[in-house]
C-alpha cells in the first residue's frame, strides 16, 4: 500500500484499524537466488537495492531478531560525508546523496533533518587538521565551512566559549548538509520497500552455518532449517566474525561495545549537531525533544550490549563544561550496541576467499549514516560479483597489501 | 565495569587498565614472512564470542602488562596470569 494524504485520510475515518502489515515477514523458502546475512539497515538497504536497481527479487534477508533492535535501532542518527580520504569521502557523499531523496524514494518518512554538523576544534593542531579536512572536502565537492568564535556564538548560542574552559573551543567547522535521520524509520522504511519488491525479509531466524563445496557457497543453516543460495551477503555488523568464521574465513574486525544515552524531552533548545572531539562527547536533539548523547566507545571486545559507567561519566563531564546550561538535565535512558571496527576504520565492503560469498562490515561506530549507500554498492558488488567504483578499495585484501584506508589517522574523525 | 585482578595490585577498577587485546599473539620472522603472514599479525584478530585470552595493562597502576581470561559475552573473569606463562599451564580456554 502507498502511503499518501488519501491513505491516511481513509484510514483515519475507519480509526486506524484497517492498516495492512507495513513487511510481510513470511517463512523462509527452500532457495533464493541471494541470501543477505543480517536484518539491520545495511543488509536491508542491499535487499533493496538488488530489487530495485538489479532486478534480482528472489532475495531472503535473514535476520536473527526482530527488524529494528540491532545497531540500526541503537545509533546515535548522525548523518555526515566530511571525512579526509578521497575513498571515504565519495563513499559516504554517495550515501548523503541518497538520504536527500530517502524518504520519497521509500515513500516513507524517514525525517531525514538537514540541521547542520558542526566539529568543534579545542588545540591548534586540531583547528589546523579541520581547515585541512575542509579544503580536502571542498575539493571532493562536499560542503564544508570553516567556523570563527565570532560564528559559533551566534550559530550555538549555549556553548561556552569562555577562555577559562579547561580545554577552550578555537573554531570549527559545519557541514550544512549533514543532519540526523531518524533510525527507526530508516529500518522500517526499507523492510518495506524491500518486501513491496518481492523480497523475504524473515525474522527471528539465526543463521548457524554455511554449506560450502568446492571453495563455493551453496547455501546457509538456520535455526529454521537450511536454506539453498546461490549467492550470500553478510552484513551482520558487530557479529561479522562469527558469522564469517562459519564460512572459516577471518576478519580484521574486532567487536566493542559503544554506548548512548538520552536526558529527558525538552522544548527546542539545540538546533544543530555539535561533536566534540578532542574532549569527546557528541549530541543533537531528537524531534522528541530529548538530547542524545554519545562518545568513545568501551576499550575491550564484548558482544555484551552495555557499555561502562566512567565512560558516561567522562562525555557528562564534557558536555556540562561546554554546555553549562544542560546541567540540571536528568539522563533518561542508556544502552549499547556491538560495533565492528577494522584497524584502518573504514569498513570492508567486496568479495571474500569463498565465492559468491561476500562481506559489509567494518562500519565501526559510524554505519548509520552510510546506511542507504553501503546497500547501493554491496547490492551491486553481489549482482555482479565485482566491485562498484565507489568500494572497489574497501576491500578485505587491504590488510594483506597494505593499500588502508586511514581515516582515523588522516581526518581523526569521530568514529 | 570490569573488577580485573591485576596479579601484582589485586582487583581494581577497569578505568585504570588499557585494554590489549587478543594474548599469545606470535610476531612472525620479519626475514622470512609473507605479506600475508604480516598481515595476518598486524590485523587479523580472533574475535571471539565467549572466553578469550587477551592482554590488559595496569597503565594507572603497576604499569605492568598481564593475561586475563575473560568471557566476552558475560565478562566473566576466570584468571589472571603474567607474561610468558603459556597458555597450556593455565587451563582451558580459547
Amino acid at each position: 500500500m502507498r502511503y499518501s494524504l488519501f491513505s491516511l485520510l481513509a484510514n483515519a475515518a475507519g480509526g486506524h484499524r484497517r492498516w495492512p502489515r507495513a513487511w510481510m515477514s513470511p517463512a523462509p523458502k527452500p532457495s533464493y537466488d541471494v541470501v543477505i546475512v543480517g536484518g539491520g539497515g545495511h543488509g536491508l538497504a542491499t535487499a533493496y537495492w538488488l530489487a530495485k536497481n538489479h532486478g534480482i527479487r528472489n532475495v531472503a534477508v535473514l535476520e536473527r531478531g526482530p527488524i529494528g533492535l540491532g545497531n540500526t535501532g541503537r545509533n546515535t542518527t548522525v548523518v555526515r560525508s566530511n571525512y579526509l580520504c578521497d575513498d571515504s569521502a565519495h563513499l559516504y557523499e554517495h550515501a548523503l546523496k541518497l538520504w536527500e531523496g530517502l524518504s520519497q524514494e521509500l515513500n516513507f518518512n524517514t525525517m531525514f533533518s538537514q540541521r547542520g554538523v558542526v566539529n568543534l576544534a579545542f588545540t591548534r593542531h586540531e583547528l589546523a587538521g579541520m581547515e585541512r579536512r575542509a579544503g580536502a572536502m571542498r575539493l571532493n565537492g562536499i560542503d564544508c565551512e570553516l567556523l570563527t568564535l565570532a560564528d559559533l556564538r551566534r550559530w550555538i548560542p549555549n556553548l561556552n566559549l569562555s577562555r577559562d574552559l579547561r580545554y577552550p573551543v578555537l573554531g570549527g567547522i559545519v557541514q550544512p548538509r549533514g543532519g540526523n535521520a531518524r533510525h527507526d524509520a530508516v529500518a522500517w522504511g526499507f523492510a518495506r520497500g524491500a518486501s513491496a519488491l518481492g523480497v523475504d525479509v524473515i525474522e527471528n531466524c539465526a543463521v548457524t552455518g554455511m554449506r560450502i563445496e568446492h571453495g563455493r557457497i551453496t547455501g546457509v543453516e538456520t535455526s529454521r532449517g537450511p536454506i539453498a543460495a546461490g549467492r550470500v551477503g553478510v552484513v551482520a555488523a558487530g557479529h561479522s566474525s562469527v558469522v564469517m568464521d562459519m564460512a572459516g574465513v577471518r576478519l580484521p574486525i574486532q567487536s566493542f561495545p559503544l554506548q548512548a544515552l538520552v536526558s529527558e524531552p525538552v522544548k527546542p533548545i539545540l538546533h544543530t549537531v555539535v561533536m566534540a572531539g578532542h574532549v569527546h562527547v557528541y549530541l543533537s536533539q531528537s524531534d522528541k525533544g530529548e538530547l542524545v548523547i554519545g562518545a568513545a566507545r568501551d576499550s575491550y571486545l564484548s558482544y555484551a550490549q552495555r557499555g561502562s559507567f566512567h565512560l558516561i561519566e567522562e562525555q557528562l563531564r564534557a558536555l556540562i563544561e561546554l554546555f553549562p546550561v544542560f546541567s540540571r538535565l536528568r539522563m533518561m535512558r542508556q544502552w549499547a550496541g556491538i560495533v565492528d571496527c577494522a584497524p584502518d576504520a573504514s569498513p570492508i565492503v567486496g568479495l571474500t576467499p569463498v565465492h559468491n560469498l561476500y562481506v559489509n562490515c567494518g562500519w565501526g561506530t559510524g554505519g548509520f549514516k552510510a546506511t542507504p549507500g553501503s546497500g547501493w554498492v554491496f547490492a551491486h558488488t553481489i549482482a555482479n560479483d565485482a566491485p562498484h567504483p565507489l568500494n572497489r578499495n574497501f576491500t578485505l585484501e587491504r590488510f594483506t597489501t597494505g593499500a588502508l584506508i586511514d581515516e582515523a589517522a588522516a581526518a581523526g574523525v569521530a568514529h | 565495569m570490569l573488577l580485573i585482578p591485576c596479579p601484582w595490585c589485586g582487583a581494581r577498577p577497569d578505568s585504570e587498565f588499557s585494554a590489549g587485546g587478543e594474548a599469545h599473539l606470535e610476531r612472525p620472522d620479519p626475514d622470512h614472512a609473507s605479506d600475508g603472514q604480516w598481515g595476518e599479525y598486524l590485523y587479523f584478530r580472533r574475535n571471539v564470542k565467549g572466553v578469550q585470552r587477551e592482554r590488559w595493562l595496569h597503565s594507572h597502576g603497576c604499569r605492568r602488562w598481564f593475561n586475563v581470561v575473560r568471557d566476552t559475552v558475560t565478562h566473566e573473569i576466570t584468571a589472571a596470569y603474567p607474561m610468558g606463562e603459556s597458555m597450556k599451564e593455565t587451563g582451558p580456554g580459547a
